[in-house]
């Protein structure tokens, strides 16, 4: 097989790497999202078909076997995936990712002959461990495998420090003398600091860590291309780090949260609040029909998803919903929080799916003065994402996150499935409110009979 | 290549990520997060190198492992991301309905193969402000 001269090699990397700038770029509008993907999966198959020419490669028929299996298995997952579950997929992509990148950074350290370059390897396999081992509690989280409350415990900053001073201790000892064996020790560390990184942060910071995460492994694959000499692996991982750190920065601020805060507040102890205890106080709880009756006879609407209406996956059924009131000539509008569902944007995907039209889609910012005109406001499956103790309660977890102001609404129907709290495990004073409605149950069931006793008013 | 030169290039790229993402709303922020992870999966290229000079079957295995878990990224991830914005084109055709879309640009997403690439250059220069 001839092999690429060393300057072609180089231009076609270099033509993958503008490739993936412009795929960032096309991704900041909808208009050109999808084609700016499109282009960074044709300047990965550019790069990925350029590397088996321009180096003598042994074990190909192994490495191409590897690929397959590779694609075979995260393709159709990828494809039948319910959108409700592809947080945790994302996560879970990140993690293999970093994981491939230490594995690469380990294999690489006999070859690594100067200092600089067995920082660097030091560098990946810590960061890519860490990143490999975080993603995976947080899929385990968001897949509810484990508890999505925060997971403190006594001696955490203690045992967390000691893990860190280990790993810089070791990864100073592999930079000195390039020991195999406490490289797999660092790898180790880098694990379990990953998952006591990730196991104080509550569910509802999630997503803020998988894109934390995400730009982990980006710099860890920035630093496996210095090990490797390689300057298309230096760019790729460069602009992700440096774009996922602004965007955990813009995510974190539309929830109105510091990083920091979410990632250290547990060990501070001021993000473990919120009770377990589910109150037994009155709540008004009602029926189907008096819920359609109150939506029938309103002149104003809004709808306020959440990720319960995703779970049930019963946006079909509130986009029916919203349909059938507007032929009742009512005004009906979705009021979207920016971190509906599980990641900042996931509703408007789903919704996107049940074919609500953009223009009912109301951003948070458009709608929030809204809610004083509205006879009803109509919560679906969400709870955080307004509730008051966001604007009144300074030792909640979620002081200081912009909510939806639904109880500006003359009356406030919440579709529950209990009185549990959220995702963020605090209660909702909302719901105890004089005009506040429950009606209990599954959302999709809830919503449909709701639909129907609509259709019969 | 020398160690100045890839600094140089590291904080040059540092510079363009900032930059690239700097306005983006937070409808997109879920499907640029994720595209973003795609693009990281191109560690398969360094998975790919060191498997191809593995002599000792061991570290073989090792790589090749790290090949198969960089192709999940790598595949998975673009998949996933096709499929999120994927949902935003029913939306999209319903909002040109309604108005005009803005510029006399090419049908979006309406041309999904590589030739679009050519057509991306200019328009990609022309959102720049």
């Amino acid at each position: 097989m001839t092999l690429l001269d060393p300057t072609l090699t180089s231009l076609l990397y270099l033509a993958a790497a503008v490739f993936f700038i412009l795929a960032l770029k096309g991704l900041n509008s909808p208009r050109t999202a999808r084609r700016g993907n499109l282009i960074g999966a044709f300047g990965a198959l550019l790069a990925v078909v350029t590397v088996f020419f321009s180096a003598r490669l042994d074990n190909v028929p192994w490495i191409l076997g590897a690929i397959a299996v590779g694609s075979g298995v995260a393709a159709p997952v990828a494809r039948r995936v319910r959108m409700t579950q592809m947080p945790q997929l994302v996560a879970l992509f990140n993690g293999v990712g970093g994981g491939a990148a230490a594995l690469v950074a380990l294999l690489e350290l006999p070859h690594a002959d100067d200092g600089w370059m067995r920082l660097a390897v030091v560098f990946t396999l810590l960061v890519g461990a860490v990143s490999f081992a975080g993603s995976a509690i947080t899929f385990a989280k968001l897949q509810e495998l484990m508890t999505t409350r925060p997971v403190v415990f006594p001696g955490l900053p203690v045992l967390m420090g000691a893990v860190l001073l280990a790993a810089v201790g070791s990864g100073a000892a592999v930079v000195l003398g390039g020991s195999l064996a406490l490289a797999l020790v660092l790898l180790v560390l880098g694990l379990l600091a990953g998952v006591l990184l990730v196991l104080p942060v509550g569910g509802a910071d999630v997503p803020i860590v998988i894109s934390l995460l995400n730009a982990f492994t980006g710099l860890a694959v920035a630093a496996s291309g210095l090990v490797l000499g390689n300057v298309l692996l230096v760019v790729a991982g460069t602009l992700v780090g440096a774009s996922g750190t602004i965007l955990t920065r813009a995510m974190a601020a539309a929830m109105g949260r510091s990083v920091a805060g979410i990632l250290f507040g547990a060990f501070r102890g001021n993000s473990t609040a919120g009770s377990t205890a589910v109150s037994d106080r009155p709540v008004r709880s009602s029926s189907a029909e008096d819920v359609a009756v109150l939506l029938g006879y309103a002149q104003r609407v809004i709808i306020v998803p959440g990720y319960g209406l995703a779970v049930a996956q019963g946006q079909h059924t509130a986009a029916e919903l919203a349909l059938a009131l507007e032929a009742r000539g009512i005004r009906v509008d979705f009021a979207i929080h920016p971190v509906a569902g599980r990641m900042p944007g996931h509703m408007n995907v789903l919704l996107a799916e049940a074919n609500v039209p953009y223009e009912s889609l109301k951003e948070m910012s458009e709608i929030n003065s809204e809610f004083r005109t509205a006879d009803v406001a109509l919560v679906v499956g969400a709870n955080d994402v307004v509730n008051p103790a966001a604007k009144t309660s300074a030792g909640s977890p979620i002081y200081g996150m912009p909510i939806l102001e639904v109880a500006d609404a003359r009356q406030v129907v919440f579709l529950k499935r209990s009185l549990r709290p959220g995702f963020a495990g605090i209660e909702n004073e909302l719901m105890y409110e004089p005009q506040t409605t429950l009606l209990f149950g599954d959302a999709k069931e809830s919503l449909t009979k709701v639909l129907g006793a609509v259709k019969a008013l | 290549m020398d160690g100045i030169s890839l600094l140089t290039i590291t904080v040059l790229a540092v510079f363009v990520g900032f930059e690239v993402v700097s306005k983006v709303s937070s409808t997109l922020h879920t499907p640029l997060m994720s595209g973003a992870n795609a693009i990281h999966g191109i560690i398969l290229v360094g998975a790919i190198i060191v498997a191809g000079q593995a002599t000792h079957p061991w570290v073989l295995a090792v790589a090749l492992l790290a090949v198969v878990l960089a192709t999940a990224n790598l595949v998975g991830g673009f998949v996933v991301t096709d499929r999120m914005l994927e949902m935003f084109r029913g939306r999209r055709g319903a909002a040109q309905k309604q108005e005009k879309p803005p510029a006399g640009g090419p049908p979006d997403g309406r041309s999904p193969d590589i030739k679009a690439d050519e057509g991306m250059s200019p328009e990609g220069k022309g959102s720049v402000r």
